[in-house]
């Protein structure tokens, strides 16, 4: 085969940082895991159960393109007691196939060739990808541990230009555990209306926050219009595996994504979807239980980063911290691969998200606290080691 | 702190002091003095263990009988169910809406024992009008704790 027939945008694009060293674990096999980025929890026997009771009925056809009314009335109805904005089922809803499809036609539904998606990172895997396979040109945003990885006014302003279109404002974070407080999105805002651009708010995480409660940039005012709000069920209600997600927007990118969405995709699971709508319905107490168990398992390892005196900024949000590993003088890559040949403990390199992740890792939390413990045993064990050679 | 302490220690009785204050997010002192408050105040009632008797040698058979009684003048069922529950071998009394009026849950080394329980104690008893014995055949779950092997991680090592 002498013709090369690839796509030299698809062909062009970085293997995730995370396959690389996703090889090399599963080859060990008794290796502990701290790397996972989904709840350890099974979802909630009651919507699981409502999942099993559509299939024994029979609902198994398609749904209507942008889903199940029922299911966009309660997205309605949770958006507007959460946030307390409101956004129309009819006309302002998506259901798509987990919060990746609607990051991915959210920027195919505004993207013309040569526009700018600002990406602040580091940040999940996906939104540079997407970006550059709808045509735009990503411009990444370096964030800072001084900052606690947050977006500052300031960064935003220096990275936009005439041909930006879309801020992408990832929180709360993966892989740091940032949260953005009202006071910071105020700033945002405020830059966001100023320059007349979009933002493409990815909130999975916004039911695991351990500080104030999840503010959305969309409550803001002005900027409801300006905001393609994402937010799924993975995360909040551990259904992962059920991939369904959702985003809210002004009524014209709405419709646009809906159409790309209905050639790619037809609609999103429907077994899924009446699952999920039980989940809306009275899934709240566990949330409320979940979230609690990783608040504990949070301050769990930030006193064990205290005791062995590894830096880490406090992080109020998602299931991750974020500790910073350049007193020993390594990559984050060489860091986590020592790590686990030596400790067999797994953990994903900072850089996995982006090239300002060097000197940090990403440490997941949705792990019980037994394993919790058993790991950083063997962390403080690999640390003081480290220091010890250093010392001699 | 109070709801989350108890959740805790509903799950995990032997939780070190310093642990239960990371995990509060408080120091050992106010955990220390919470749960004082909580003994006294009779909320936490003991501190017991969870044990699958089947797969012991040791033989245990479990009756629930539900009981009816009259009630006494005065008393209600409060002197019936005291007169109940004084036995060692009664693990569990209720008071019931419906049906009956008291559940025991009984628990003897073997099938006679339970059975001259109730012929010649629980019968016995004045106001005691009826009884109705169930024994347990196998515990799947008990105390909100499933009786199987545990379940692996199924999840992929590591993902975005």
């Amino acid at each position: 085969m002498s013709r090369n027939f690839l796509s030299e945008k698809v062909t062009g694009l970085k293997p995730s940082g995370i396959r690389k060293f996703f090889d090399i674990v599963s080859e060990m096999k008794d290796a502990i895991s701290l790397g996972v980025g989904e709840p350890d929890f099974d979802t909630p026997w009651h919507i699981r159960d409502e999942g099993i009771y559509a299939l024994e009925k029979g609902k198994t056809f398609y749904t209507s393109n942008s889903g199940l009314k029922d299911l966009r009335q309660e997205i309605s109805n949770y958006i507007q007691r959460t946030q307390g904005v409101e956004y129309n089922p009819n006309s302002e809803i998506l259901v798509t196939v987990g919060g990746s499809e609607a990051i991915d036609i959210g920027l195919r539904a505004i993207i013309n060739p040569e526009d700018e998606v600002i990406i602040p990172q580091p940040s999940y895997v996906s939104y540079e990808p997407c970006a550059v396979l709808a045509g735009a040109k990503p411009v990444i945003i370096n964030l800072k541990a001084e900052n606690e990885f947050r977006l500052k006014p300031e960064e935003l302003l220096n990275a936009i230009t005439d041909r930006t279109k879309i801020l992408i404002l990832p929180y709360p974070n993966n892989p740091t555990g940032a949260i953005m407080e009202e006071n910071d999105l105020k700033a945002i805002a405020e830059i966001i209306k100023e320059k007349d651009i979009l933002v493409m708010s990815d909130e999975i995480y916004s039911a695991l926050t351990y500080k104030e409660k999840h503010i959305s940039i969309a409550s803001i005012e002005g900027m409801k219009e300006r905001t393609i709000l994402i937010n799924g069920f993975s995360k909040a209600y551990a259904m992962t595996g059920w991939r369904l997600g959702y985003a809210c927007g002004p009524q014209e990118i709405i419709t646009q994504m809906t159409k790309i969405h209905q050639f790619a995709i037809m609609c999103a699971p429907t077994t899924s979807q009446y699952a999920a709508v039980e989940a809306l319905k009275h899934g709240d107490k566990d949330v409320e239980e979940m979230r609690q168990s990783y608040n504990q398992r949070r301050r769990f390892l930030m006193d064990a980063f205290r005791k062995m005196n590894l830096e880490c900024f406090e992080p109020y949000g998602a299931f991750y911290v974020f500790p910073c590993i350049k007193e020993f003088g390594m990559t984050s890559e060489e860091f986590a691969t020592k790590f686990l040949q030596e400790e067999k403990v797994a953990v994903v390199p900072g850089t996995a998200f982006g090239e300002c992740g060097e000197g940090f890792l990403r440490i997941s939390y949705a792990y019980s606290l037994e394993n919790l413990k058993l790991a950083l045993e063997r962390l403080e064990t690999f640390v003081t080691k480290l220091r010890n050679q250093k010392n001699m | 702190m109070r709801e989350e302490l108890l959740t805790i220690l509903e799950k995990n009785s032997r939780i070190a002091f310093n642990e239960l204050a990371v995990l509060l997010g408080t120091s050992e002192e106010e955990v220390l003095k919470e749960l004082t408050k909580l003994e006294q105040e009779g909320i936490i009632c003991g501190y017991h263990t969870l044990i699958n008797w089947e797969k012991t040698s040791i033989e245990k058979v479990t009756a629930l009988i539900e009981v009816k009684v009259t009630p006494q003048r005065g008393q209600g069922f409060d002197k019936i169910a005291e007169r109940l529950y004084n036995y060692p071998e009664v693990r569990a009394v209720y008071l019931i809406s419906g049906g009956y009026d008291l559940l025991i849950t009984l628990e003897e080394k073997s099938l006679k024992e339970i059975a001259g329980f109730v012929s010649d104690k629980l019968s016995t008893l004045e106001s005691v009008l009826s009884t109705a014995t169930h024994f347990i055949l196998k515990k799947y779950k008990d105390h909100g704790t499933i009786y199987n092997t545990p379940k692996n991680d199924e999840r992929e090592v590591i993902t975005p």
